[in-house]
């Protein structure tokens, strides 16, 4: 009793910051323990409920560690910009940040004319370090974004439509004219893929080491870059287009098409997993938050939408023309239409997304694809006549992981990274649209079951080939009318007595399935095996 | 307007000088790592496979007796010391960690047949079929090795008795000692004739264990299929099982003093608790042929058993089935196994008079780990132990290879059982309800208790 009351009274006396810290903790714990514990009252096996309140407990303790290292001990904190007074985010101009910023990120923001070789598109490794950019007229280069360093640049005299990074900056695979092909950091081609065609777009899965692309037949292909090995080539049956993106939350891969349906789909599969009628004209673009529950398309009936991944729903429905989408990984939303760049955020934090930032680029220009760099505040833009990069403050997340990404990675750290994520490579298998089910239990399949007419129907055909089974003659005595017909009865109830008891064991099982469900617990799927039964009285 | 944007100098991120360590930052943001659950799979996978590639249980076989190894004691005072008697008499103390013998005890005439060291460390006594107790003095072990000088010892003492001894066991805590023959004979060191005898019915007993919590109380086991408890404090036995088969070696549980396993010619073992032995606390079953000897960890976790189909297995205290199996194309029948005292070794000593070194977790790394590897052997086990269930780790981490004969007569006992198990599933289906019970396995192979 006196404990308990001096436990409130402490309660009461904690200075303010530190419940202020507590709380803030508590917020960030919910991020760190992926979902609520099982609940294990209802368990009846003692022994299963002590090994699992252990595992709950850790659990709980390298959560609270995670959020307590989150508060602590991360060395950089996010970009932000506030309006004061009358100001508009929107309104603020990319010269007015220049002025405000330090000299390393002014760097940032610069324009690259090169009008003859245009459009542009690009890529960035996954740590933000490098930049592949290829000019439509074959222009290929590879950019040192931390000291704007060009490795190496060369022409391949053919068009080039995409280009992407395979799992380092010392591979990236160009979609050029007639097939793709894959480079080294030095510019030797390593391979071309012919199987592939002419393709339209390229994506790279990480986890799993698939180049994916989509061709001008609107085929679909999957090919293991570490083997070679051709995972998947599907036709995606819905015509020619140049709009895919991953879903970088499952390795789904969704492609937009000109009916204004985005359909998804897994190497595994040759049916896509999902096709959802999004737009009423063609889908322009597409593009996935990092989390994996949200979406954004645009048709060409002038609307952005977002949707609810989880619920495949509208979440809002925006007027205006993408050209180009991109999720940063703080979830800013930026899409390019003609020499203008938008930014939208989802400011307070309720799923509802609003003007962020604006910017145009001297008229003319039109903008080919934009992409945030991941673990910087920068947006790099690919356009007719160049390429560019501007200031978005607030959209990278600012604290990397050594073992996930480095931007300031050695050549040693890369190549021991490199066998390590050779080591993870996730089979085509795991793609599908929940990952989180591994290691799940799975629902037990219902067993066929006849319907009533076709077990009728099966009786009938036993009673009648009893019916029709011709009696030996026996020898005189035994041959008698009365006996043959008696015979014949007692086979027909033979034919019968399967029937008969497959009813009697289906309706015991009714019965006993409906006391069950009299008593339902609240259980996951996976515990309600070992949940407690009522005794019957 | 406020503004700030993320800027990191190089400076900060990277080391200062070339012999530093590389800087490391975590951030562990769930949705900075995709798809984690498979990845985790996959590595569960990877360390499964792993673990399969590195399981290589067999360091080596000692060879230098003449004839098939009868019977091996544990030197409680000295890891790497074993003792092992052969069945032409000759004793031998080995090192485990070279691997060569130290010292022999000549003198036996026949088999020996039990071998046991007193907790100091420091007598061996031996039995035999010559109907002879010999007191050795063991060797002191030096920092380094054995003195080297005495290569034979001579015996402390002998006596001589009525009958061919079967086995011999010491005390935990004190200076007596039990032989088995046509009796149990309690023996003290320096007594020439035994301080008391027991006899229960008129056949001789095979194996005796003293219990490692209470010094005075034994079990042991007899050819009439019996496993009987004594109290050295009372004139006469406590109590008695009999099974339907013979019960070659009892093995007490030292973290549980008051359980105990017996090793039955059935192929099965039984641990029973001593306190009611009117069922089994649990069955292991998975040998194919009579199980021979029996000896459990220190840490009272597992135990080990050699078996007459020529493998040897490894179960866990309260598990039906084996955790491991090991055999080589060149063991014979084993008569003898032992779990070294620090639970990571097991010793097998078989009738092709070699004694065999094995590890007791096929895949450990041997050697010293740095912290580094510690832990990723902890995290290998962990994400192995989560996704066990899963069908292909569960296959992988299930494989054994056996030998085609042990596999052919596994897969006929299987039918065998159940085959006998549909009968009676058929006989109770149509008998009149309640009219034929079925006895669990725990209870069937016990024919009664006699106080």
């Amino acid at each position: 009793m006196e404990k308990e009351l001096g436990n409130a009274v402490a309660e009461r006396i904690l200075p303010p910051t530190e419940q202020e810290v507590s709380d803030e903790i508590d917020v960030k714990l919910k991020k760190y323990l992926r979902g609520e514990g099982a609940n294990l009252e209802v368990l009846k096996d003692k022994k299963l409920k002590g090994q699992l309140s252990v595992i709950e407990d850790l659990y709980g303790k390298s959560a609270k560690a995670a959020a307590k290292v989150e508060k602590w001990l991360m060395p950089s904190e996010g970009g932000y910009l506030e309006a004061e007074g009358l100001e508009k985010t929107w309104r603020i101009k990319q010269e007015t940040i220049s002025h405000e910023v330090d000299i390393l990120s002014r760097r940032n923001q610069h324009d690259i004319i090169l009008p003859a070789l245009g459009p542009y598109s690009l890529d960035y490794t996954s740590n933000g370090r490098y930049m592949a950019i290829a000019g439509r007229k074959g222009h290929l280069a590879l950019v040192d974004m931390k000291d704007l360093n060009l490795i190496k640049e060369f022409q391949v005299m053919e068009t080039v439509r995409d280009v992407v990074f395979l799992h380092n900056e010392l591979f990236f695979a160009a979609a050029q004219k007639k097939y793709p092909y894959i480079y080294n950091r030095e510019g030797t081609e390593l391979h071309c893929l012919k199987e592939h065609g002419s393709v339209l777009r390229l994506q790279f899965l990480k986890n799993h080491f698939l180049l994916a692309s989509i061709n001008k037949f609107g085929q679909l292909h999957y090919q293991d870059v570490t083997t070679g090995s051709m995972v998947g080539s599907f036709r995606t049956g819905l015509g020619r287009t140049d709009v895919m993106q991953v879903n970088p939350f499952n390795g789904v891969i969704a492609t937009g098409h000109s009916g204004g349906s985005v359909a998804m789909w897994k190497p595994t599969s040759s049916a896509p997993l999902v096709k959802m009628l999004c737009h009423l004209g063609p889908v322009s673009a597409l593009a996935f938050h990092p989390n994996g529950h949200l979406m954004a398309t645009s048709g060409s009936e002038r609307k952005i939408k977002l949707w609810d991944l989880r619920k495949f729903e509208v979440l809002q429905t925006l007027p205006g023309h993408a050209k180009t989408l991109d999720f940063s990984q703080k979830g800013l939303l930026a899409y390019g239409t003609g020499s203008f760049v938008q930014i939208l955020g989802d400011l307070c934090g309720a799923q509802n997304y609003t003007r962020y930032m604006a910017h145009s680029m001297v008229k003319g220009y039109q903008i080919g694809k934009i992409l945030f760099r991941p673990y910087e505040d920068v947006l790099g833009i690919g356009h007719s006549m160049g390429w560019s990069s501007i200031l978005i403050p607030g959209s990278g997340e600012p604290n990397f992981d050594t073992w996930v990404a480095n931007p300031f990675e050695t050549s040693k750290q890369r190549r021991e990274k490199e066998v390590r994520s050779l080591l993870d490579k996730l089979p085509p298998e795991t793609i599908s649209l929940n990952p989180s089910k591994i290691g799940t239990v799975m629902a037990v399949k219902k067993k066929e079951k006849k319907t009533k007419k076709e077990r009728d129907a099966e009786e009938e055909a036993a009673i009648d080939a009893a019916k029709g089974i011709t009696m030996k003659k026996k020898t005189k005595g035994r041959n008698k009318p009365t006996k043959r017909e008696k015979k014949k009865h007692e086979l027909i109830e033979k034919a019968k007595r399967p029937f008969l008891h497959e009813q009697i064991k289906e309706e015991e099982g009714l019965s006993r399935k409906r006391l069950r469900l009299s008593e339902e617990v609240e259980l996951p799927k996976s515990l309600q095996r070992f949940a407690r039964k009522k005794t019957v009285t | 307007m406020k503004v700030k944007v993320i800027s990191r100098s190089t400076d900060e991120f990277t080391r200062e000088r070339s012999q530093d360590l590389q800087r490391v930052f975590r951030n562990f943001d769930p949705s900075l790592r995709t798809q984690e659950k498979a990845v985790e799979y996959v590595r569960a996978l990877n360390a499964a496979k792993l673990d399969k590639m590195f399981a290589k249980p067999f360091i080596g076989a000692m060879d230098g007796h003449l004839d098939a190894v009868s019977c091996m004691a544990k030197n409680p005072n000295h890891l790497k010391g074993i003792f092992s008697g052969s069945m032409d008499g000759d004793i031998r103390l080995w090192d485990i960690a070279n691997r060569r013998t130290i010292c022999q005890f000549p003198g036996h005439q026949g088999a020996v047949r039990g071998l046991t060291a007193s907790m100091d460390g420091r007598i061996l006594i031996s039995c035999g079929t010559d109907c002879i107790v010999r007191l050795w003095n063991v060797p002191v072990p030096t920092l380094n090795s054995y003195e080297t000088s005495n290569n034979s010892s001579e015996p402390l003492a002998v006596y001589v008795w009525k009958n061919a001894f079967w086995a011999v066991d010491h005390q935990w805590d004190g200076d007596l000692f039990a032989t088995a023959s046509a009796q149990l004979d309690i023996w003290d060191h320096n007594r020439s004739q035994p301080v008391s005898s027991y006899e229960w019915g008129t056949d001789s007993v095979i194996s005796v264990r003293f219990n490692p919590g209470e010094p005075n109380v034994l079990a042991t086991s007899a050819s009439d299929r019996s496993i009987a408890l004594y109290d050295l404090r009372m004139s006469s036995p406590a109590r008695k099982i009999i099974m339907r088969t013979k019960t070659n070696s009892i093995c007490w549980n030292p973290r549980e003093p008051m359980n105990f396993t017996a090793a039955n010619e059935d192929c099965n073992c039984y641990s029973y608790d001593s306190r009611k032995l009117d069922e089994a606390k649990c069955v292991h079953r998975d040998h194919v042929s009579a199980v021979m000897d029996i000896d459990f960890s220190p840490s009272g976790r597992e135990f080990v058993t050699g078996s007459y189909d020529r493998t040897i297995r490894i179960f866990p205290y309260n598990g039906g089935h084996s955790r491991e199996i090991y055999h080589t194309k060149r063991m014979q029948r084993v008569f003898c196994v032992r779990f070294s005292c620090d639970a990571s070794y097991v010793i097998s000593g078989s009738d092709d008079t070699n004694l065999r070194l094995w590890k007791a977790k096929a895949s450990e790394q041997l050697g010293v780990l740095l912290p580094r590897e510690k832990r990723k052997h902890e995290y290998q086990e962990a994400v192995k132990n989560r996704y066990k269930h899963l069908p292909e780790v569960k296959r992988i981490v299930r494989h054994r290879h056996l030998p085609k004969p042990i596999f052919k007569a596994a897969a006929l006992r299987r039918t065998i059982m159940d085959a006998e198990r549909r009968k009676e599933e058929r006989r109770k289906a149509h008998s009149a309800p309640g009219s034929i019970s079925t006895v669990p396995l725990r209870r069937r192979r016990i024919i009664k208790e006699v106080e």
